[in-house]
């Protein structure tokens, strides 16, 4: 740190928008403080320098600072701290976390208040696993702590260039983070390794060997996804919708029953009720899968929306390092991001501040890179020592008016893989999960043969246009045959594409049993009916509907899910 | 130390400038002109110009009048002397008190940390069957009443406001007409609700700057008493259609670049950081905020209902003088209704679906198709259903409303045809 402190300062302020007059060099994206009279210290960052003036966005509010305040730069661009302990942690956007925060400040988020991000005293059990005169690079592992449930790896700073040599190792024991735990040389220098390394936010982590095509499906239970609009562990999607379509509630599904390793919940600039159910729920609630509880694969950032708006920005960010780091120890993650949308109207709000010329709604000309820039960030991948370790993004969006047309979702559709549209029409009509059934779409493979799966399609969209035409010409002018491929579509919607999010078995399907339900509705839908009326067809149905309703709440493969099975297959056989 | 500046270098719309030094943001100034004196709040620094909003517009600001900076942000004097109180925009009497001085604390304060909230669990009774049983108001919920002019939201804000179990009510008025205004004292003066109430107005006539303090002002008061005094608080406001309007004028004014018909692109964060100050806490008391949005043209994809609707629990849709069933939604009712009474979830959902049901029927018999006898079951479920449960004049607690529920129901089909649960049926049909 060579600049002259003394000599920064404020030249001006507008918002959370700070112009600062500096002496010496200064980098782009570098973090850096300002300093007013009251003592306390901002952290913002430099988003433009204009010849001897910076202009830094502050991360909190600005109430307060003066003309003439000392301005300090640090030389770093903004960072995060990365080791173990950082599962089952809440942080805000820029990695304070926020139970410590409530100690140290109370009720209230209190400026200028800045906690390391992870706990320095705990001791963990360390293994070394590189010897002396092993020749690593970046991302290597140097040695393990198991972390909850994951062994956790210690690696090779991943901004280590080159080959080093491993010249000194600690044996294994408790030791807590910061103590060095292995010395490497790359023949210039020789350097400590301890279990923490910080690494810049807004560049990917690339240390790893290969990047492969996703193929592999996530299994997220709900069926909707699983079957109709896959997703692949590795991928990206995106859920669009208006308020009220059940973003959020969808979101925390996807958060307790997908079949990941570890879930990161970026609450990004939404309500903080939504993430307090998360804080409060996921100690309690149990993860099948492992029989621990949901917190211990989880990492909440939580910048809600009236928390500091810069930040909100960074949180994406923060969000998705913790992911990269995780995934090159060979596991795989999902990251939530709720709403990206809010995310981009922080860049919208800071590009006003900059006086930017605006592109389509005011949003910056760039957010299409941004966002873009932000989904490629997911990925599978093959890790130095030839594992797999993979990000899937999930972004929800909030489009103004629940209008698609808008940039963030335009910008996010030409970059994910899969596109989840949620419509308010069908949460008007109670049909949850909001997925539309014709709008939405997906580029990976289903759990289910595409050959079934378009069978299904093609009964949804023809029963969409029986409907239609009822509309006009009514129920009389319609003949049985097209109300039976009503009937058919309307069945499929409530008992498959529909799912109850709060009752434990029906919201946590399988994939198995998504294939099993799944060729078993084929057979109501292959099959042909002769009904002497619409009448009599519309109660079948009825009924149909209802055995299959009250087998989605069977848990898989008990007798009584099999009994229910059996009844379903008599009501079958009857009719034909 | 307290310095008196006389060169005023630009006046725009309520936005002067000034050269100063040792200005902090957000500081507060007194201008005095010839009109008398207002304040205003430091809004923008920029090297030794610093740009004031003035609360009383610029209007007979001479480029020579007097500003003198006071040194602190806006504040106000929180403290139980606040009780029964009216103020205007800028946090003065409005009702020829003296004006308060004790205990000073800022307005527009930090947000509370996320670890620090609890999940909502209490109800808060309004009397109103439409949102007792159908949309339960939860304590530390955000809720708006969607509206268009014209709508008698501002009784069902004081009916609301008069028969909810709260401690402390706090009204912020904002760009309130002064009928209103008076319509809400003597309301509140009569059921002796006064003693228990601050109200912030700013009406319509008020300087326009006023109106974006309002908020801050009332929630500011409202953090004091729920954090300080362990009180629940119930915080009114109304319209704040009005305060982004407010909003847009100052945003223009400071020549900002427009996102959306106009509002600022901050609209989001704005409205976010009032409505949030909802809260309630593990170890002192709560604030709930019902707020009055009022759709420009009646579409709720305009920017300031679309706006609100993505950071509220839910809201009310108030449509010709009734609390719309299908549209309003609380977000937060799942927190409580599964233990107010073992019918109220049943009972919720079916009528409301046989309410639906109605509708269709309704329609059918305008299109002139012939009516079934389930037709007319339901058009007889349904003019009963707007009568004792949709009218905004019953007052009755929501035990006796589900009761009344049962015999609605009773009165109009057979159990089987209600479509709920047989041992609800077995406990509460009436016989």
């Amino acid at each position: 740190m060579t600049q002259n402190q003394s000599t920064s300062h404020v030249t001006g302020v507008n918002g959370n928008l700070v112009s600062v007059a500096f002496a010496d060099a200064v980098t782009q994206n570098e973090v850096a403080y300002v300093m007013p009279a009251d003592g306390s210290r901002l952290k913002a960052e430099v988003i433009r320098v204009r010849g001897r003036e910076a202009d830094l966005q502050v991360f909190e509010s600005t109430t307060g600072v003066k003309v003439g305040d000392p301005v300090e730069f640090t030389s770093q661009l903004l960072s995060v701290e990365l080791g173990p302990g950082l599962l089952t942690q809440v942080y805000d956007g820029l990695q304070n976390p926020l139970p410590e925060l409530a100690k140290q400040a109370g009720y209230f988020l209190k400026k200028g208040l800045y906690i390391y991000p992870l706990d320095q005293e705990k001791t963990w059990d360390y293994t070394p696993v590189a010897k002396v005169g092993d020749v690593l690079e970046a991302s290597d592992t140097v040695g393990t702590v198991p972390e909850g449930i994951f062994t956790h790896r210690i690696m090779l700073p991943f901004a280590w260039q080159g080959s080093w040599t491993i010249t000194w190792t600690i044996g294994p024991g408790q030791y807590n983070i910061k103590t060095v735990v292995a010395k490497a040389t790359d023949g210039n220098q020789e350097r400590d390794i301890t279990m923490t390394q910080t690494w810049p936010v807004k560049i990917p982590i690339t240390t790893y060997k290969d990047r492969l095509l996703p193929r592999e499906p996530l299994i997220t239970q709900v069926r909707s996804i699983d079957t109709f609009f896959p997703v692949a562990k590795g991928g990206t999607f995106c859920t669009p919708g208006p308020f009220g379509a059940g973003k959020t509630v969808l979101q925390h599904a996807l958060s307790q029953r997908s079949e990941v390793d570890i879930v990161i919940v970026a609450a990004c600039g939404e309500r903080a009720g939504e993430v307090v159910e998360i804080l409060r729920e996921f100690p309690h609630l149990e993860d099948p899968r492992t029989g621990r509880n949901l917190i211990d694969r989880t990492i909440i950032i939580c910048n809600t929306s009236s928390m500091p708006v810069a930040a909100r920005e960074a949180s994406i960010y923060t969000s998705v390092t913790l992911a990269e780091y995780y995934r090159q120890m060979g596991l795989s993650l999902l990251l939530l991001a709720d709403s990206t949308s809010r995310w981009a109207q922080a860049l919208r709000e800071e590009s006003g501040r900059l006086e930017e010329i605006p592109g389509e709604e005011a949003f910056p000309a760039y957010l299409e890179s941004l966002v873009a820039n932000f989904y490629e960030r997911a990925g599978l991948v093959q890790l130095n020592d030839g594992s797999l370790g993979s990000i899937t993004i999930c972004g929800a969006v909030s489009p103004a008016g629940g209008n698609f047309e808008e940039p963030v979702t335009q910008a996010t559709l030409k970059v994910v893989g899969s596109f989840l549209a949620l419509s308010r029409d069908r949460a008007n009509a109670r049909r949850y999960p909001a997925i539309h059934p014709l709008d939405s779409w997906s580029k990976y493979n289903s759990i289910v043969p595409e050959k079934k799966v378009s069978v299904a399609r093609n009964l949804l969209r023809a029963g969409n246009e029986v409907d239609q035409m009822m509309k006009v010409v009514g129920e009389e002018g319609t003949p049985t045959s097209d109300f039976v491929t009503y009937l058919k579509s309307e069945f499929l919607d409530s008992v498959y594409l529909q799912q109850n999010t709060f009752d434990p078995i029906d919201s946590a399907c399988g994939s198995q049993r998504q294939e099993h339900v799944f060729d078993k509705i084929l057979e109501v839908i292959n099959a042909t009916f002769d009904f002497p009326d619409k009448n009599e067809a519309r109660t079948y149905f009825q009924n149909l509907r209802q055995s299959f309703i009250d087998w989605n709440y069977c848990p898989w493969q008990t007798d009584a899910f099999k009994e229910q099975e059996a009844r379903i297959d008599n009501m079958l056989k009857d009719a034909r | 130390m307290k310095k008196i500046y006389h060169r005023i270098i630009q006046i725009s719309g309520n936005v002067i400038t000034v050269e100063a030094d040792n200005v902090a943001n957000q500081e507060l100034a007194e201008v005095k002109s010839p009109q008398g004196t207002s304040l205003a709040q430091v809004i923008r620094l920029d090297k030794s110009r610093v740009y004031l909003q003035v609360f009383a517009g610029s209007r007979g600001i001479s480029t020579d009048s007097e500003v003198r900076f006071l040194g602190h942000p806006m504040r106000v004097a929180a403290s139980d002397a606040l009780l029964g109180r009216i103020f205007t925009g800028n946090g003065s009497p409005r009702d020829k008190g003296p004006a308060l001085t004790d205990n000073f604390i800022d307005i527009g304060g930090p947000s509370v940390n996320p670890a620090n909230r609890v999940i909502p669990k209490n109800m808060i009774r309004t009397g109103l069957p439409m949102i007792d049983i159908f949309n339960t108001l939860v304590e530390s919920q955000k809720l708006p009443i969607f509206s268009v002019a014209g709508e008698p939201y501002n009784e069902l804000l004081a009916r609301i406001a008069m028969q909810a179990e709260v401690d402390i009510i706090i009204l912020g008025g904002m760009g309130l007409k002064y009928d209103d205004y008076l319509y809400f004292r003597e309301t509140l003066d009569q059921q002796g609700a006064l003693s228990r109430t601050v109200m912030f107005i700013h009406t319509a006539s008020d300087p326009i700057v006023e109106c974006l303090l309002v908020p801050d002002l009332a929630l500011a008061a409202a953090e004091y008493f729920a954090t300080e005094k362990n009180k629940r608080v119930l915080v009114l406001l109304t319209d704040m259609t009005n305060f982004c309007d407010a909003l847009k004028e100052i945003a223009i004014t400071m020549e900002q670049i427009p996102s959306n018909r106009g509002y600022p692109g901050d609209l989001y964060s704005q409205l976010a950081a009032r409505y949030e100050k909802a809260v309630d806490f593990e170890t002192a008391g709560s604030i709930t905020v019902l707020a009055v949005t009022t759709m420009p043209g009646d579409d709720v994809t305009h920017p300031v209902p679309d706006n609100t609707g993505y950071i509220t629990e839910g809201q009310f849709y108030l449509v010709n003088g009734r609390i719309e069933p299908f549209g309003s939604l609380s977000r937060l009712k799942q927190q409580v209704n599964s233990e107010t009474r073992a019918d109220h979830r049943a009972l919720m959902d079916n009528m409301i679906r046989l309410y639906a049901e109605y509708k269709e029927s309704l329609e059918k018999q305008s299109m002139g198709f012939r009516m079934s006898d389930w037709d007319n079951k339901l058009l007889k479920y349904g003019a009963l259903f707007e009568a004792r449960m949709m009218d905004l004049n019953v007052n009755i607690p929501l035990e006796e409303a589900l009761d009344l529920g049962w015999k609605t129901l009773s009165e109009c089909f057979t159990p089987a045809e209600t479509g709920i649960k047989s041992d609800l049926v077995k406990q509460f049909w009436p016989q």
